[in-house]
């Protein structure tokens, strides 16, 4: 009988629930709106995801915070008895620029085959697929997280102070890094489903990017003087994980002016910009990089249309 | 009434490889090579499905139906036309496809639950009456894939149906389970109609569609046959399902049958509980034909009561007009209407060659006490 009585309730109220148009293709203020919507699932996808990542290990998720504490020590013992570079603190400098990297890197390498990899899934359930690229690059955040904590407490053992002022910037800088790498996620992620060579030339072009960023060396010490002299330096920082890497490093490292413990000569580390036009740049940066995540959101609604036919 | 699916001029068309390059090297070498075809999987789809309304979707395989359903979920995008949706939907086109067999089934009904658009307050509330529902109390901490494929099956439709959707989209996904569950899950789809939810339904059971459905739409070739009451869809159907086996047959064999009419000797079809019942078939055959004779009694709310042998009522049918009578002893059946269908199978009973679907309709009164569709006439003795 309670159902029986229910059932008028339910029906008007659903005359007042908002019409859903599910037509040949779908605006991106709507598809916006969508995965806006959607964010529970995001969360929820993240999570199975670094569960799945640490299940059946006895120490889960402490791997993600030893591991990065091994990269540095080892970095730490590499650089100040094997490879001498005169950098002091030099693993503080490389590990400000590899957090950034490490994220990009993850976000978009396990992006690219997302959407094919779960073909299952995409074939069968129906939600805004680019959530599925998303939630990598949300895991590739939730380890960004924790190894700027290694970071951090790395400096604090070294006794080496960050420069607290940059963390005015560090924001404006991270939504940078989270718009790039979702954005490259998100159209890698969809042109994979059509050319599948994509995941193995991603694993290439990586590589060969990672050296086109000043991680494991200096921009100002070993290329910015001759870019400067062939007018290449605006090219250069066409690379946006390169502003992000830079201000990473200006944050953790501080000084742009060291005194080699080889040489015992000044060496420019970083560019001497101020507090201010590391700000201005970071915010033109943010700029940009929401646009781009707009034309990727947009190309990957011209690009899922045929994934049920392509997978 | 409330429009919870509207579907207008759906067109889908596919582009078929036959030679699927999806490699750069291919695409570099051979930019032309591989011929594609355009297929219309669907077209010019238009129709609508009430709140509270049951629709099922039927036609023969590669018919367009799974397509169609896709479209309304939204996993494919329709190349034209447009589908509206009110109220939330929940799909059942692949059972636990959302599984991750890594986690437990705890973790998997969130998962599941907000892939199909539930939030996580709503899921926290039906928990446990998922778990019920499931009958896998004692594993759902237990990871996934050390589940049977029947505790996969049960807990992926137990979420997909606890969770309440004002409209329940489903792929033939009731042929699972367990006979006891799979009465469960038509229980919950029969509560889901009381509740005033709209049900779209994938089948190429009839059986399914005359218990379930108020309504039926008839796809073949990626066209609307029919849309209406279910008796005149299933007719469609049957009748499109014959063209296509007559068209798939030799020529010496492809000889058309119809039913003319039925009718009694006396001219009425009421009958009384126990007492004898004549049918004459009239059947017009273009040649001769050697097959079995079919007749099928339906209950008004679909329950098939009988058919008939297929494999051992023999007739064989001369060119022009034939009558094949029907005679039923004493009809056991208590009061109601019964509609009839008759047709003409092959001699192994497998391929229909004339089917005709309420084609009469009978009317049975009964003067005793007892309850339900047949007269058993129980003796009860206390010993």
């Amino acid at each position: 009988m309670d159902d029986a009585a229910s059932a008028p309730h339910h029906i008007a109220s659903l005359a007042d629930a908002p019409v859903r148009v599910v037509s040949a293709r779908i605006g991106l203020g709507t598809r916006l709106s969508n995965l806006w919507g959607r964010r529970e699932l995001l969360r929820n996808l993240i999570a199975s995801d670094i569960r799945i990542q640490y299940k059946g290990s006895v120490l889960g998720i402490v791997w993600s915070m030893l591991s990065p504490a091994f990269t540095l020590a080892i970095f730490d013992l590499v650089f100040s008895i094997f490879l001498k570079n005169g950098i002091p603190n030099f693993v503080i400098y490389l590990f400000a620029g590899l957090v950034v990297w490490n994220m990009f890197f993850a976000g978009v390498m396990s992006a690219t085959s997302v959407i094919v990899d779960r073909a299952g899934l995409v074939k069968k359930v129906s939600f805004p697929r680019e959530i599925l690229p998303l939630s990598n690059v949300g895991s590739a955040v939730v380890y960004f997280v924790i190894q700027l904590g290694v970071l951090l407490l790395f400096c604090g053992a070294l006794g080496h102070a960050p420069d607290w002022h940059f963390f005015l910037v560090l924001p404006v800088t991270f939504a940078c890094l989270c718009f790039f790498t979702a954005a490259l996620a998100i159209v890698m992620s969809a042109l994979t489903v059509y050319l599948r060579d994509l995941k193995h030339l991603t694993a290439v072009a990586l590589q060969l990017w990672f050296y086109l960023t000043p991680v494991v060396y200096s921009y100002e010490n070993s290329l910015a003087p001759a870019l400067h002299k062939h007018g290449l330096a605006t090219l250069y920082f066409l690379n946006p994980i390169t502003l992000i890497v830079l201000t990473f490093q200006r944050t953790f490292y501080v000084s742009s002016t060291v005194i080699s413990t080889v040489t015992h000569q000044p060496l420019n580390l970083l560019p001497t910009w101020s507090l201010g036009q590391y700000f201005e740049r970071n915010l033109a940066c943010l700029g940009g990089m929401i646009v781009l995540f707009l034309i990727a959101l947009a190309i990957f609604g011209r690009l899922e249309g045929n994934f049920e036919s392509e997978l | 009434m409330t429009t919870v699916i509207d579907v207008a001029n759906v067109n889908k068309t596919f582009k078929l490889h036959y030679e699927r390059n999806q490699s750069l090297k291919e695409r570099l070498l051979h930019p032309r090579s591989g011929r594609t075809e355009i297929f219309q999987a669907l077209q010019d789809i238009s129709f609508t499905v009430d709140a509270g309304e049951t629709v099922g979707i039927v036609g023969h395989n590669g018919s367009g139906k799974s397509t169609l359903l896709k479209c309304i979920c939204g996993v494919l995008q329709p190349t034209s036309g447009s589908i509206s949706l009110r109220g939330n939907l929940a799909a059942l086109l692949e059972l636990g496809a959302g599984f991750q067999v890594e986690l437990s089934g705890r973790d998997n009904v969130y998962l599941y639950g907000t892939m199909l658009g539930f939030s996580k307050k709503r899921i926290e509330q039906i928990f446990d009456e998922i778990v019920a529902f499931s009958e896998i109390e004692h594993f759902i901490d237990t990871q996934v894939k050390f589940y049977s494929s029947g505790m996969y099956v049960r807990l992926a439709f137990a979420v997909a149906v606890n969770v309440n959707p004002d409209i329940l989209v489903v792929d033939e996904v009731l042929a699972v389970g367990d006979e006891r569950f799979q009465a469960k899950c038509i229980d919950r789809i029969r509560r889901f109609q009381q509740e005033g939810r709209a049900i779209l339904l994938v089948t190429h059971s009839a059986d399914q569609v005359r218990a379930l459905c108020d309504r039926a739409v008839v796809l073949d070739g990626g066209r609307m046959l029919a849309n209406g009451d279910v008796a005149d869809s299933l007719r469609i159907f049957r009748d499109a399902l014959m063209q296509e086996s007559v068209a798939h047959q030799t020529e010496g064999e492809a000889a058309s049958i119809v039913v003319d009419a039925v009718t009694t000797p006396n001219g009425s079809f009421d009958v009384a509980t126990g007492a004898a019942m004549r049918f004459d078939v009239q059947l017009t055959s273009e040649t001769a034909y050697s097959g079995n004779f079919v007749m099928e009694i339906y209950s008004r709310d679909g329950v098939l009561i009988c058919r008939t042998d297929r494999q051992s009522s023999p007739v064989n049918l001369r060119p022009g007009v034939n009558l094949v009578s029907v005679e039923l002893p004493h009809v056991p059946l208590l009061d109601g209407i019964f509609d009839i269908n008759v047709g003409i199978v092959d001699e192994r009973g497998s391929n229909v060659k004339a089917w005709s679907e309420k084609v009469a309709t009978m009317q049975v009164t009964y003067g005793g006490r007892e309850g339900g569709l047949v007269e058993l006439g129980a003796l009860i003795r206390q010993q």
